[in-house]
């Protein structure tokens, strides 16, 4: 199915309350390896599905949706918007 | 005097808002989120709650509804507009007020009486208190963290939009202590404290007069009254 998926991640300088707690539950979790993981940053995948082959014009405006709508900038930023058909 | 009050699907607040307006001296008029009809109300109440389940972010799918369209427009020429928690966020999200609310600092919800300090009285939801007075009225909320850049901040205080600061605690984490803001022209104000759960003695924050007794949300809706009636 042709999609657009547009990918939100909260602004890097903001706190990521979700991301801080899953970091905490994996080095709590006995998995030795986890201790690497030095930080957990959540973000939003979001799929625009299309019953046709996606346009240009569709990713410009799933672009823009992107920054108007799905994201605020404030708060998170637009990491990528990319086509699979 | 008829003073709307709109309720989303996932709205909580919407009959003790009414029940403010009520107690206040107004009529109160329930608006339908799916409706682009003000039903030629004088004033708007945008209550707390969980608008649309908090998808998306808090407030998001709130502000494409086709009443808050309606509401931005008349905003726009003037409409008195109070924003109460998640209505605050839907004011933010809708571009009439600046910043953004996030996850409060301490990653738990909150609920307390909420010492705050009134810091701007030239507002329609303001005018019938007193500048710097102190007030206590619930705060309850999970992502109450006011956000904004540093040019905004430096806006917010320069043109006194900053309306109520917490005092004692910062309860969220918000920055610069930030309770509530209006817009330069005074006629829409957002909060995330409670205003309408303060509106009737034995209902409202303890106060050391007695338990339960404090009204020092009533003023909110008699100053929108107020500047209603002086208009």
């Amino acid at each position: 199915m042709p999609k657009i998926i547009v990918e939100v991640m909260p602004k890097a300088d903001l706190l990521d309350p979700q991301g801080k707690a899953v970091k905490n539950a994996l080095h709590r979790s006995g998995n030795a390896q986890n201790k690497d993981i030095t930080a957990v940053r959540i973000g939003k995948r979001i799929e625009l599905h299309f019953d046709r082959a996606v346009t240009d014009a569709d990713l410009e405006n799933a672009r823009k949706v992107g920054e108007s709508f799905l994201s605020n900038a404030v708060i998170e930023d637009v990491v990528a918007v990319t086509v699979e058909n | 005097m008829k003073i709307g009050v709109v309720t989303f699907p996932g709205t909580l607040d919407d009959r003790d808002a009414q029940r403010a307006v009520r107690l206040a001296g107004a009529t109160p008029v329930p608006l339908w989120h799916a409706d682009a009809d003000l039903k030629k109300v004088d004033a708007v109440v945008l209550p707390g709650g969980f608008s649309y389940g908090d998808y998306l972010r808090c407030g998001a799918i709130a502000a494409q509804a086709p009443v808050t369209q309606e509401i931005v427009r008349a905003a726009g020429k003037g409409l008195p507009v109070l924003g109460i928690c998640n209505g605050f966020q839907v004011l933010v999200e809708s571009h009439l007020l600046p910043g953004g609310l996030i996850r409060n600092e301490h990653q738990h919800f909150i609920c307390r009486d909420q010492k705050l300090q009134v810091e701007n009285i030239d507002t329609a939801w303001t005018n019938q208190f007193e500048l710097g007075q102190e007030i206590t009225i619930p705060l309850k909320n999970g992502e109450g963290g006011y956000i904004a850049d540093e040019e905004t901040l430096k806006r917010l205080e320069g043109e006194n939009l900053i309306t109520f600061r917490y005092l004692e605690v910062n309860p969220n984490g918000s920055m610069n202590n930030i309770a509530g803001l209006r817009n330069e022209r005074g006629n829409v104000v957002g909060l995330m404290p409670h205003p309408e759960h303060a509106v009737e003695a034995g209902f409202g924050p303890d106060t050391n007069a007695a338990m339960r007794s404090g009204v020092d949300g009533l003023k909110f809706f008699t100053s929108v009254i107020n500047s209603l009636v002086n208009a």
